[in-house]
This record gives structure tokens, sequence and C-alpha cells, in this order.
């Protein structure tokens, strides 16, 4: 489309950031579901399934999570069905787009004995292309974090590099942050910025129903020109900046960052360790739920016959006592020090390792903890400052 | 070197060439790679496979300046996949990843005295090291070896700890926990060696490995003597699935064992060892 063309002309910044802004009328989001899966992808996205949002194949409209709305708090997960027509008035339920791209039991690889030799079969596994709808920002920074993991050292992860390459990204901006949400204080929400192809801000209103679009990638443009769309107006944008501008403000949580590494180095020995582990079941639903936790295992397996071996990798989490076993016992055999590990890495050590913190503060490890530890709460706490935790209208009056 | 770029968790079969009992409970994997060659540098380990068992860590214990392949292993039979190992024989395939992690400072260590202090299995990560030294003796100054096991009959390398010390210009000392039968040396910790070693500590790098509470005492030991933590390496040990920095389980504070290490110099770990259940 000749729409196109006007990306490139040189303009003033400001100007060119609203020509870069398009209009998708929520009507058309079909087409734009259609448009991926008419490009080979496997398009994934929220849909409903036991009373949860989760990230499942899409075949169509239907299967998005319309109405519906979420409530989230420490331990506490509910999902309501309020009506209405919005596409994405929710946030991230217990599940990421981690279990596509690292996928949480993987067969590496085969062997097959014979005598006193065996033979390896490497995994050749079809690559699929996905197309992730509704990815939100936080999200995409849990991507990029693991980009770095697997892709960013001096090995490679195959599988997930083979997926990676092949993704496409329509992300979704939250214009209604959950309560264990914190992306504002965490620089990781709650509008996507980078490492989208396209870009979504949902817009109902009592007459209107539309999208403001963001193109990311060539990629994305690609896909554009196969959908109707507009270029997006003044009062449109105007309208949706505030939207996200509100969200911004409405974060259930907030996360302190000042010296948070120096920090957390400085208190292994903090008395607050042994009281979280007093409450901490060490069940690992954080680990499982988190976006960015990469741990694995291997299993190594016969068939009943021993002629046929393979090798399984599975997320595995630090919370397991048999982690950081070695000959003579587990390294971590308390609670607390297991809980220590897991927050100091996600925190501290993870920065020092890739540049990054591990945190993006999308709150899953929050509201899926069944007993409902809160890590902003925690970090207060080993920050000296109140434990007893704050009502969400304080963060709102204090942000 | 056999660590596939394209897929790092490949494990490549290798045949084993010989079996050596060392003590009651350790032995020592001679391996042969299908083309005859395998290079790495003293201080990394592989990972082993017994097929259908599992893979576990084990450091490489043979001469690294002798470009013939061999590749021996010394491993102790602590748990499923070594008490497996333990019952290969010649013929048989094992498979091998690696080799990975980093190097004793045998470069930094040219021009000065060196002092490898290693208890238990420890001695085995260190042999290659010692083959280095002893293959570039004149490039060093005094070498001394101190080394400690339970009792007589759990040393390591009996006939090559003689030869050492008997030929190659090593001063070597070796001790025991408790002496049994006809024992005449030194008994008791390792550490109790340092003080009456003779190395120049000015112008010293050790070398230490062994159990963690070994190497506390005996970093302490030599701090006394003046060897200060920059110029002290030690080898760690933690639980690792895959070796290549993906599966998380050797962590130690920001460390990953299997990358960063095994062996640190010792002020890059300092604030975090001998924390606990860190």
């Amino acid at each position: 489309m000749s729409k196109q063309l006007s990306l490139k002309m040189p303009k003033a910044r400001t100007e060119r950031a609203e020509e870069s802004k398009f209009i998708l009328e929520a009507s058309h989001l079909g087409q734009l579901l259609s448009a991926l899966i008419g490009k080979g992808y496997r398009a994934i996205g929220p849909t409903v399934r036991d009373g949860a949002i989760v990230y499942d194949e899409l075949h169509s409209l239907r299967d998005l999570p319309v109405g519906y709305t979420d409530e989230q708090a420490p331990g506490c997960y509910r999902l309501e069905k309020g009506g209405g027509r919005a596409f994405f008035n929710y946030t991230v339920g217990p599940q990421s787009w981690k279990k596509f791209l690292h996928p949480p039991s993987l067969r590496l690889w085969k062997a097959d004995r014979e005598d006193h030799r065996f033979q390896v079969v490497q995994e050749i596994e079809q690559t699929t292309k996905f197309a992730f709808l509704g990815v939100r920002s936080c999200e995409l920074q849990a991507i990029l974090i693991q980009d770095k993991v697997f892709m960013g050292g001096q090995f490679v992860d195959p599988v997930y590099q083979a997926c990676r390459d092949n993704i496409f990204v329509v992300a979704v901006n939250c214009t209604k942050p959950g309560g264990t949400c914190f992306c504002q204080s965490m620089g990781t929400g709650p509008k996507a910025t980078v490492g989208f192809d396209l870009a979504l801000t949902e817009v109902l209103e009592a007459k209107a129903h539309y999208f403001v679009l963001e193109v990311g990638s060539k990629k994305g443009a690609e896909v554009l020109a196969e959908i109707p769309y507009r270029q997006a107006d003044k009062k449109r944008i105007q309208t949706a900046n505030r939207i996200l501008a509100r969200s911004a403000k409405r974060m259930g949580r907030a996360m302190d960052q000042t010296n948070l590494k120096e920090l957390l180095y400085k208190n292994y020995e903090h008395p607050r360790w042994k009281e979280v582990a007093s409450r901490c079941l060490s069940c690992a639903n954080c680990t499982m739920a988190c976006p960015t936790c990469f741990c694995t295992t291997v299993e190594d397996l016969t068939d009943l016959t021993g002629q046929h071996a393979e090798r399984w990798r599975k997320w595995d989490s630090c919370f397991a006592m048999d982690f950081s076993y070695i000959y003579g016992g587990s390294v971590r055999r308390s609670v607390k020090s297991r809980y220590r590990q897991w927050m100091t890495h996600k925190l501290a050590t993870w920065v020092d390792q890739f540049g990054m913190s591990g945190c993006v503060g999308c709150g899953r490890c929050i509201t899926w903890c069944p007993v409902g530890i809160d890590i902003t709460e925690e970090v207060r706490a080993i920050r000296g400052q109140t434990s007893k935790p704050k009502s969400p209208k304080s963060y709102k009056e204090k942000n | 070197m056999s660590i596939s770029t394209e897929n790092p968790m490949l494990t490549t079969p290798f045949r084993i060439k010989g079996v050596r009992k060392e003590t009651h409970d350790t032995f020592t994997l001679e391996l042969e790679s299908q083309n005859g060659k395998f290079s790495f540098e003293p201080g990394q380990f592989n990972m082993l496979y017994v097929y259908g068992i599992g893979e576990v860590p084990i450091s490489i214990s043979s001469d690294p300046t002798k470009p013939d392949g061999r590749l021996t292993h010394t491993a102790r039979e602590v748990g499923v996949v070594t008490k497996a190992m333990k019952q290969m024989r010649t013929g048989d395939t094992l498979g091998v990843r690696g080799p990975f992690g980093t190097r004793w400072p045998l470069e930094e260590a040219v021009g000065r005295d060196v002092v490898i202090v290693t208890g238990g299995i420890g001695l085995a990560p260190l042999r290659p090291a010692l083959y280095q030294l002893i293959a570039k003796r004149n490039q060093y100054r005094k070498v001394v070896l101190l080394y400690g096991a339970r009792t007589p009959d759990e040393i390591l390398y009996q006939k090559e700890l003689q030869k050492w010390g008997g030929e190659f210009d090593l001063e070597v000392h070796v001790t025991v926990d408790r002496a049994t039968g006809a024992w005449r040396g030194n008994v008791g910790v390792v550490t109790t060696l340092i003080s009456r070693a003779l190395f120049d500590p000015s112008n010293a790098i050790a070398m230490v490995c062994g159990p963690e509470i070994m190497m506390r005492y005996t970093i302490q030991e030599l701090g006394k003597r003046g060897i200060s933590n920059e110029r002290i390496y030690v080898s760690m040990e933690r639980n690792m699935k895959c070796a290549i920095g993906f599966c998380g389980h050797c962590q130690f504070g920001p460390m990953f064992v299997c990358q960063d290490g095994p062996v640190f110099q010792f002020n890059q770990i300092a604030p975090f060892f001998g924390k606990q259940e860190v």
C-alpha cells in the first residue's frame, strides 16, 4: 500500500512518530489473525481455560477472551466475564510465551545400542513458525532476557534459536494493569517499545472500538499491508496515549530499583530470609510461572530392552531440594537458602550474569504463590522498610 | 574437542581403552576418541555419559602436553552414574561432551613458585597441571605438592607421587588423616603441611582442590604464610546438568561454575565462599 511509503519520508520527529501510527478497526482484527495464519504462522494468543487466561492456538477471534477481566492479588486470581466487547481487558495469566520458546519438556536426542557401542541420533524437529498475538510489554522484555540467556553467551541453544528466529510478535499494550503488576517501576511497561513486529493499543469508547497500531519491523509492515487500516489521527493517538499514561499510574505494586543489586549482595545473612522461609512452601510455582526463569534438568531414560535410550530436558526449579545436590548432600538444604537463591538471582546476580535484571514486573510470582509471598514486599523488608503490605492505593498516590 | 557447536548437548561416543582401579572406591578410565585427538587445558572437565543412566561432570586427569589423544578421568564411586562407570570395561563406550571450563593458571605461574594443595580425589584435576609443570619445569621456580588422603590406602596415583618427588625436582609431601599398617609418613590434615613447606610466599601461586572445608582452611593457612587471595586458585564443585550455562544448577553467587569455573581466582569468589548454603 502506498501509505507505507510515508514511513520512510523525512519528517520532524514528532510528526513522523504520529505518521507511523495507524488505526485498525476492532472489526478488522480478525483479518490480522487470518493474514498471520495465511502466511503460515501458527497463531497463539490468550484464551480461556480452567478459569484462567492461557496461551494456546487461535483459530478465530472467538477464541480470544472477549469481555473477560481478571482480578489479581497475592495468591489470588479470579477471571470474570463482565461482558463488553474488549479483546484485551485483562493482564497476564499463569503461563508465559516461555512454554513455546523454551518448552517445559523436550527430547534432546536418542541413542541406540549395539553390543558395546551406542549411536547418538540428533533430534531433528520441524520448527514451527509461531505468531504470538497479545504479547504484553513485560513479556516482550522477558523474551529479550531469555534471548540473552540462550543466545547471548559462548553457547547457543539451537532449539530456542530456531523457534525464536521465526516468531511474529503482535504486542498488546496494557491498558488495565493488574493488582500484582509492577512493570512501570521495572521500566518494562506498560507500553511495548522494542521487540515487536506490530503493537496494538485497544481503545473502546461508546461509539468506537479500534486499535492504535504501530509497526516495529519490516515483517510487521508486510503483514499490515494485507489488512485494512488507515493513518492514525492526532485525536485517536492522544486518546491511546492518555489511556497508557493512566495505566502506568495504576500499577498494583512497585519495586524500588535503587542499588537493589548491592542491597541483596550485602544481605545474604538478613533475618528476613528466615522469616520468608517460614511462609514459603518451596513449591516452585513462582519459577514455573516466571517468564524469565530458565533452569532445567535432564532425564536419561531407556526402554525395557535397554537397546534404546533418550535424553530429555525438563524445566527445573531452584526451589527443589535436589537442584543443588552434589555428593554428600544438597548445597541448599534449607528453604531459606533456596528462597534467597531465587530472589537474589532474579534481582542481583542476574545483573552480573546477563547485564540486566531477571525480573520484568509481571507479578506472576506474587499471584501464583499459594501463600501470597510478594517479591516487592520482600525487597522492602530487606531494605528495612515497613513489612506491612501497602494497599494498591498508596502506590497510586506515590506514583 | 567434543562439543558440537550445532547442538552442544549432543554427546560423542568414546571407546574405553583401559580401566584402572586406583583405591577401593576410585578408578581411572582411559578413553579413546574416534579420531584419536582430544585437546584440553589443565583444570577443565568433561561431561561423561553412561548409556541410559546419566551424565556427570568429571575432571580430566591426563597429560595435556601429549598430543596422542590419551584422555583419562579419575572418578570416585559416589552415585548412580559413577557406580555404573566403575563397572565399565575395556571396549565399552562412554559418551563425552567437553572440554568445559577454566584452566589452572600455569601461564600466570611462570617465573614463580607453585604451591599445590589437594585433598583426596582433588589430586585428579591437578594432575594435568603437574604434568605441564614437569614438562616445562625450567619455567617455574619451586614446585611444591601437598597432598592429604584419609588413609594410606586412599592415596591416589601412589607410584607417580613417588616419581614426582624423586625424579622431577618437586617437593612432595603426603599426609594421611589416619595412619594404618606400615605408614611412617605424616599424619594430620593437609593444612598442617603448609606452614613448613618451602616456598617464597611473596612470589608464589597456589592451586587448591579438595572438599570445601579443606579449601577454606587451606586458604587461611596460605594467607598466614602471606599468599594473597589474587594468587590463590581453587577448583569448585557444583551440580551440573548442561555445562554450557543453561541449566542454572551450578550457580555460585553470580558465577556459573561450568563456565566461569571450575577454577577460580579466589578473590573472585571470596565474598561467597564459606557462606552457608550459597
